[in-house]
């Protein structure tokens, strides 16, 4: 009795009994995920002459960020990673199509509750929105996972945050995080898993549960749970191949918690990310009028569909101020098909939005850099000076709406007028 | 891997993202040299050529955090960066640069005391920083953890393991 989640899933994976926080273990993980960074960890198996994968099975592989190769260089590593595949018979292999890792393998019943996932990046703990302790690491770390099947962890302390109320029209998930993340810190939890719980969490959306799960790394998170409910069971089963695999974990009731803190949705106000630390958050009535020359509406954090919806609700039968470039960026195939039936694409693009192919994109610095400068106002989930282009530029990060909102506006505006 | 490190400090403050460390334009190597000549490019003007003439990094809260990119602690290391003593780090950095070989120490305490320039010395066996006739404790790395670091990295590691 008396374990939280991390601590469950951890001794599970471990074949321990129970585990305690600072105890460290050999965990065996259910998957291991590896993007982009694919031809780095194939290059480390070439380099100490390891044949064999553990599991060929427990390999997942997106090649999610800068896809379509744009040079030489990243064709040849691309060709390295689907070589990798073919030679190994990965059957969760990804090409340049599908869309941003963590959305492709949740859509496709690759993460289900009580797994433990690691990969090449650090927004893996987004799968804690489906129940699942997600964790990044690097790819050194990813081809020893591949050849032993497992790795070293601490066992962490966990924080719980109880979220109760409603949010405020024009207020959603990243405006939470934001607040959560100014208030608590870029290090806030960092070694720290994060439970979330309360009388608001039944009514959010998986897509607003990945929002938050996402984020959340951005206060140094080791990994976050939201724990499966309805909703979980509603999205999940018909994704996975086997429906009786669908076994959540949930913490004990007498469960022990380093600290707990309870939030009221309802008193939170829109927020904005300023340059250049997540950290740096204000209300967006703070930096109204803010000149902005690009919008990136995409992301792990918030290229989902339901945010492309919340946009084009604001955009719809309206023009962008003509000084913005709103870039739009689908965070998978399964979202722009979605968008694309349901119009949505065609709303955005009739505001004077700039579709892209499904991918990381201009977060990942492919496509819409910025020039000394500039401001961008994103989606995304960082800020850091550079990230997006020339170090003399800047990037202020909203949610789905307010970006809307401010693209309309060609300023950081505020997104509850619209509502 | 040596016990005991010393040499002149250059000194960050809090929350120095990976991004910042080595820019993601640059995650096409995965050469230490290759990646040396553009860490910390972000800062502009002088970096990373000035970081050269020292030996060991000094920073405040959350070093390394944002990013997994291992290359972060490799580009420390292609710059001659002996080690890295932070008050924190972020988790991804300090198990990156465990598998790099990187020897980072946790020590808040010596944060406050040191300026740029100063000269440190750190015994990793005793656990003990040593600066202007003051030491200051740190934990060590668990040991088991700690063979991975003492064998030149997690590569070298997996290598002596797949021998035996």
């Amino acid at each position: 009795m008396s374990q939280t989640i991390a601590e469950k899933i951890l001794a599970a994976k471990s074949g321990e009994s129970r585990v305690s926080p600072g105890q460290i273990v050999d965990a065996y993980p259910d998957l291991v995920m590896s993007h982009t960074a694919t031809w780095r960890s194939v290059s480390v198996m070439k380099k100490i002459g390891a044949r064999k994968l553990y599991d060929p099975k427990r390999l997942a592989i997106v090649l999610d960020h800068i896809s379509p190769a744009k040079t030489e260089k990243y064709a040849a590593d691309q060709q390295t990673s689907r070589n990798f595949a073919r030679e190994y018979g990965i059957e969760r292999f990804y090409d340049v199509d599908a869309g941003i890792a963590h959305l492709v393998l949740m859509e496709h019943g690759h993460v289900k509750p009580g797994d433990l996932i690691v990969g090449t990046d650090s927004h893996c703990t987004i799968y804690g929105a489906l129940g699942a302790l997600g964790s990044g690491i690097g790819y050194t770390e990813v081809a020893s996972v591949w050849v032993t099947g497992k790795l070293w962890m601490k066992v962490p302390t966990t924080i719980k945050l109880t979220l109760n109320g409603r949010f405020a029209a024009g207020v959603s998930a990243k405006d939470l995080m934001l607040h959560l993340i100014g208030t608590l810190g870029a290090d806030g939890c960092g070694y720290k898993s994060v439970e979330f719980y309360g009388s608001a969490l039944p009514q959010m959306s998986i897509s607003e549960r990945m929002t938050m799960a996402n984020l959340a790394m951005e206060m140094g998170s080791k990994c976050v749970f939201i724990p499966p409910d309805e909703k979980t069971r509603e999205w999940l089963l018909p994704r996975l191949k086997d429906s009786s695999t669908y076994e959540p974990v949930y913490a004990d009731k007498d469960a022990l918690y380093e600290r707990s803190l309870d939030i009221d949705l309802a008193a939170l106000t829109p927020m904005v990310a300023c340059p250049h630390q997540v950290e740096n958050t204000k209300p967006v009535t703070e930096v109204l009028g803010t000149r902005i020359d690009q919008a990136f509406l995409g992301s792990c954090a918030n290229g989902k569909y339901e945010d492309l919806v919340i946009a084009a609700r604001i955009l719809k039968g309206q023009k962008i101020d003509p000084r913005v470039r709103l870039i739009v960026t689908p965070g998978s195939k399964q979202i722009m098909l979605e968008a694309m039936r349901t119009g949505i694409l065609a709303t955005l693009m009739e505001s004077g939005a700039l579709v892209t192919n499904p991918g990381c994109g201009a977060c990942a610095g492919d496509g819409g850099m910025l020039a000394d400068g500039e401001v961008s106002l994103s989606t995304a989930n960082r800020n850091f000076v550079g990230r997006m282009g020339s170090n003399k530029s800047s990037i202020y990060l909203s949610s789905p709406a307010t970006l809307a909102a401010s693209a309309l506006k060609g300023v950081i505006a505020d997104p509850r007028e619209f509502y | 891997m040596e016990d005991k490190i010393q040499g002149r400090i250059y000194k960050f403050g809090d929350n120095v993202n990976s991004d910042i460390i080595i820019a993601g334009r640059y995650l096409i190597y995965i050469d230490p040299v290759q990646l040396a000549e553009h860490a910390f490019e972000m800062l502009g003007e002088g970096f990373p050529a000035k970081l050269r003439s020292f030996d060991i990094l000094v920073a405040g809260r959350n070093f390394g955090c944002g990013s997994a990119r291992e290359q972060a602690s490799t580009a420390i290391k292609g710059l001659g960066i002996k080690a890295v003593v932070a008050a924190s780090f972020a988790r991804t950095f300090y198990r990156n640069a465990i598998n790099d070989a990187l020897p980072i120490v946790e020590c808040p305490a010596l944060y406050e005391a040191v300026a740029e320039g100063d000269q440190i010395s750190i015994d990793l066996a005793r656990g003990v920083v040593s600066h202007a006739g003051s030491e200051y404790g740190f934990p060590g790395i668990p040991e088991s953890v700690g063979k991975i670091l003492k064998l030149g990295g997690l590569a070298n590691y997996l290598k002596s393991t797949l021998e035996t």
